[in-house]
């Protein structure tokens, strides 16, 4: 009765970043991600708003963009280290603790779908301590409660400064729980996530909050 | 600490659903965890109960309560002509293949409220294959084939099917399929007329015909890869030679067992044709 064991990597992963952003995300993420080394040993998930009839064409542009494989990822496919995942327009995206993607069409949240509170709280839930959640530019308060279950549960939490947001409603409303352990510009978050990373695959047995 | 926790959430979630299958018969163990967790949890801060062990006795006793909760488990969550090019391509690449069977059986599986089997049925009537085709709309949810019988939708949401219908490549007005009273519109009764609507459990049912076309788009994103094998296995053995299988955009069998059986006919509409096995 139980899920089937891990047949892939999830327990062996040692972290997972998610990151949300909205309004002005292409360039926050772009610059975000340019600071990570192409060998980065995480993957990285993320959920932008994007228009129903995307197709695909925000992870293709961004692809272009990032020293990172970006993909939108099927339903069940395994998430693998260093790879760029982009929920698709119109479903939830969540994270399985046997480290595969689950998609859903399950209704919307904050008037979002894909939205970012579900890919945390499912990350927060399928791996606690081993999540870094980042909040950056836009104008909804999805991914506030997301930042909150990612602390509940262990996890680091990061949002981008909201005095050099594009739009700075997002990270402000991410802040205002309580729950954000640090506030840095999109330069400074490319950073702290590469140092994060080096630590966490040499401490494997630490939370993420080493601090 | 957070792991024992963990353990602990883990371990009624498993109790819960397995009291649901001993007591109901209806097995959500192999649904897929994230989402089916994330429901329970959705449902638990409605229930008035504490903790997730607390619904386990309520569920146990309380018909009613199951029912609240089965409902929260099976949202049904569909809508006319979703993603349209889908629509346009079974126009293309399909249709004309299914023409050259004299009478044309389709499985819709997972048909919840029943919007994609009136999108298919218009879909045959505007192609000319209505009167020689019967669709099988199943779904597990009785309450959700109920809905889907009655045919009756929020008027509100017909501008979005209308919107939908016209990119998908309809031909008519859209408003010439059904009939709008007040806020609720009501589907025209002829689309009905080639639909046999039954209950079926696709984690637990087996095959009832063979198929021309299986329509099972965003079911199985809520099942675990074991059960979307499952799944698979029927609609692999219900299929005729040559039949085709539509699945949602973002559902492949690449990671599946019956992989090998199927070639792709439209990638993006994520169309197969059965080709292996007999």
């Amino acid at each position: 009765m139980n899920p089937p064991p891990d047949r892939v990597n999830g327990a062996a992963m040692a972290g997972l970043v998610v990151m949300g952003c909205s309004a002005g995300g292409f360039r926050a993420l772009t610059e975000v991600l340019s600071g990570l080394p192409a060998d980065y040993p995480l993957p990285v998930m993320l959920v932008q708003h994007l228009h129903l009839n995307d197709e695909g064409l925000f992870a293709g542009h961004l692809a272009l963009e990032s020293p990172l494989p970006v993909t939108e990822p099927f339903d069940k496919e395994e998430i693998r280290p260093g790879h760029v995942y982009v929920a698709p327009a119109d479903y939830h995206m969540l994270v399985e603790s046997g480290g595969t993607v689950a998609l859903s069409t399950d209704g919307k949240v904050h008037w979002s779908r894909p939205s970012i509170d579900v890919l945390f709280e499912s990350a927060a839930y399928a791996f606690g301590r081993r999540v870094i959640g980042v909040i950056m530019t836009g104008a909804s308060d999805d991914g506030s409660q997301g930042i909150r279950t990612i602390r509940s549960r262990g996890g680091f939490t990061i949002a981008e400064d909201p005095a050099t947001a594009e739009f700075p409603f997002m990270p402000r409303s991410a802040v205002a729980t309580g729950c954000v352990d640090t506030i840095l510009t999109l330069e400074g978050i490319g950073k702290k996530l590469a140092d994060m990373a080096r630590n966490i695959i040499s401490f494997p047995d630490e939370t993420c909050r080493y601090e | 600490m957070t792991n024992t926790q963990d353990n602990v959430e883990a371990i009624e979630i498993d109790l819960l659903l397995e009291a649901v299958y001993r007591r109901y018969g209806y097995d959500f163990r192999s649904y897929s965890r994230a989402s089916i967790e994330r429901r329970i949890r959705h449902f638990l801060s409605t229930s008035g109960c504490g903790s997730i062990s607390d619904l386990i006795p309520r569920v146990l006793y309380d018909d009613s309560f199951f029912s609240r909760l089965v409902r929260y488990f099976s949202i049904p969550v569909t809508e006319m002509f979703r993603d349209p090019q889908v629509f346009q391509i079974l126009r293309e690449k399909v249709i004309p293949v299914l023409r050259t069977w004299p009478h044309v059986k389709i499985w819709h599986a997972g048909c919840a409220t029943g919007e994609e089997v009136y999108s298919l049925a218009i879909l045959l009537r505007e192609e000319g294959l209505y009167d020689r085709a019967t669709i099988y709309a199943t779904d597990f949810n009785d309450e959700a084939l109920d809905q889907a019988r009655a045919g009756i939708y929020p008027a509100e949401r017909l501008k979005d099917a209308t919107r939908n219908y016209q990119k998908s490549g309809g031909r008519r007005s859209f408003s010439e399929y059904y009939h709008a009273h007040y806020d609720a519109a009501a589907m025209e009764a002829s689309l009905k007329e080639r639909v046999v609507f039954s209950s079926h459990n696709l984690a637990s049912d087996s095959v009832f015909g063979d198929m021309h076309l299986v329509f099972c788009r965003n079911v199985m994103i809520y099942f675990n890869r074991d059960l979307q094998n499952r799944a698979l296995g029927l609609f692999t053995e219900s299929l005729v030679h040559g039949g085709f299988l539509c699945l949602g955009t973002k559902e492949t069998l690449k990671f599946s067992a019956v992989f090998r059986m199927f070639e792709e006919v439209d990638e993006k509409a994520r169309i197969y044709k059965k080709t292996g096995g007999s």
